[in-house]
């Protein structure tokens, strides 16, 4: 790989992105965030992000360690060589599904698991990460939501006349949401299937700006293909989403799991562009739900319970 | 069979696949993975284009990159009405070069920012907004007289050129690099009728047409 073009700037987000009011969320500031995705980063080279409203050097060091600093604590950069010495200051990181996690609390809530992706014969990309004009909370409402399939992904995850959402379970274990039983025909489910088939689906989300489905049809029939949206919010109303594709399928490149996946991506982009406010109304009545937001309306009691803030309208 | 080298997501590579959708051509699509990967810049693609970047057609053993340049290519050996590429009408043919080298220009920009935005490209965003902003002040104005003087296109033409398919993405999809459009009513206008073309095929960030008709 050639890493001439490689991105490694904030340019662009500081000034449109930092509005001077940062996150006073403890449940947000305490969470892991994805950076980047670990294969894309050149080892040795510092790169430039923004965390909720934070200015953030990372990196991985030739010696493979993964790093991540505040800028306003030590200046490198993007582009420079990262220290081979360690330096102090620098925030919490760990490798987890292929990607460079960070916090900006010392003591973060424990990531949360995704068991599957431990089998081995699975194959896990980052399919893209990407910027979206939205907030953290919307993004993720859009990714529970099924009742779009027909018309944002049409003839992909969903046909006209099959619009009806079928009802689905939805409830709250161990700290996340669960929504089970969700079942939608899609004339093309992943890169693999052939036809038209009824998909399966399970939607998890373990973390106020991750969320995780499960959905059949993929090449292996016994098993769910795991898709994850892992979300770094630059501000309450800016974020970078990676996601990430784990499925049991020996025959498709990267480059076709990647180009399906991109393609169901960037249909979302612009509708998740042009829903106003930005931000998630967590009000029951604010906007006004059917029976298919049931997992939408869960999510948002959820974090109105978690005491969240940022990135939404609070109920009161 | 035609094939093109292509990311989904790259206008310059939409404009490829639109204008053959127009022209009812058949085509292959070799995928390309320009992002996260890379690979147009890996030693391997610098076979198939030693200046490493995409779209790049290959008909039948005759290779040519550069969306313009295809554009071009595709248009005079496939539209035998020779209208999209006005060869034997030398004044608009030569009004079609100009605006398809503006294109570069919003390419350049337009394109850029939203390249920055959704990919984190490393472009200074303000600067390639502001220039964006300044070609788009004057093709919408360009627009609105065309059409005052009852003119639907780019150029000075009843039908459509490559010039327009060369500017449509870089409009369309500008919101995307944070350049709202609001002020180009006649740009809105025409892209509304770009999208009525028949053989018009959207991309990511693309809708159809509503269901309205225009004029």
């Amino acid at each position: 790989m050639s890493w001439s073009t490689m991105p490694v700037s904030r340019r662009g987000l500081v000034d449109t992105a930092i509005n001077g009011e940062g996150c006073t969320d403890q449940v947000i500031l305490n969470q892991w965030y994805p950076l980047a995705a670990i294969v894309e980063l050149r080892p040795g080279i510092s790169y430039q992000t923004v965390l909720l409203e934070v200015e953030v050097g990372f990196g991985v060091t030739l010696n493979g360690e993964l790093i991540a600093w505040r800028l306003d604590c030590v200046v490198i950069p993007a582009g420079n060589p990262l220290p081979a010495e360690n330096f102090t200051d620098k925030l919490l990181v760990q490798s987890a599904y292929g990607y460079l996690w960070t916090s900006l609390s010392a003591e973060p809530k424990e990531l949360f698991s995704i068991p599957e992706t431990n089998e081995p014969d699975r194959r896990s990309i980052n399919v893209a990460t990407i910027g979206i004009a939205t907030s953290a909370p919307r993004a993720v409402e859009n990714f529970l939501d099924m009742g779009h399939f027909p018309f944002v992904h049409a003839g992909v995850l969903g046909a006209e006349p099959h619009t009806e959402v079928f009802d689905y379970n939805v409830e709250i274990k161990d700290g996340e949401i669960i929504a089970t039983g969700c079942k939608f025909p899609q004339p093309q489910a992943a890169p693999s299937s052939v036809g038209a088939i009824v998909t399966d689906y399970i939607y998890r989300v373990p973390h106020p700006y991750c969320v995780l489905l499960y959905k059949s049809g993929g090449f292996d029939e016994s098993r769910l293909d795991v898709i994850g949206l892992f979300i770094q919010p630059i501000s309450q109303e800016r974020i970078r989403a990676s996601m990430f594709y784990s499925c049991v399928d020996n025959i498709s490149s990267d480059t076709a799991l990647r180009r399906f996946q991109l393609g169901i991506f960037s249909q979302d982009k612009p509708i998740l562009e042009n829903q106003v406010p930005k931000r998630l109304p967590l009000s029951t009545t604010a906007e006004t739900p059917i029976r298919a937001d049931k997992s939408s309306i869960t999510y948002r009691r959820w974090l109105s319970d978690l005491g969240v803030t940022y990135g939404v309208i609070s109920a009161n | 069979m035609i094939k093109l080298y292509d990311f989904e997501l790259s206008v310059n590579c939409y404009k490829c696949r639109l204008l053959m959708s127009i022209l009812n051509v058949d085509y292959e699509i070799v995928p390309v993975d320009f992002y996260p990967g890379f690979k147009h810049k890996s030693d391997e693609f610098k076979k198939i284009n030693p200046l490493n970047h995409i779209p790049v057609l290959d008909d039948g053993g005759y290779v040519i990159r550069d969306a313009h340049a295809i554009l071009v290519y595709l248009a005079t050996k496939y539209d035998s009405t020779k209208r999209w590429y006005p060869i034997e009408n030398p004044e608009l043919l030569g009004e079609t070069a100009s605006w398809m080298l503006f294109a570069e220009g919003t390419t350049n920009t337009a394109s850029a920012a939203r390249l920055n935005v959704n990919l984190g490209y490393d472009f200074d965003l303000e600067k390639v907004q502001e220039g964006a902003h300044k070609l788009f002040r004057f093709f919408d104005e360009h627009m609105w007289f065309r059409n005052r003087s009852g003119g639907k296109w780019v150029c000075d033409s009843e039908h459509p050129t490559i010039a327009d398919i060369a500017l449509f993405p870089d409009v369309v999809l500008a919101e995307e690099g944070g350049i709202s459009l609001i002020d180009y009513p006649a740009l809105r206008l025409w892209a509304e009728r770009m999208k009525r073309l028949p053989g018009f095929i959207v991309m990511g960030g693309i809708f159809p047409a509503s269901a309205d008709r225009i004029n």
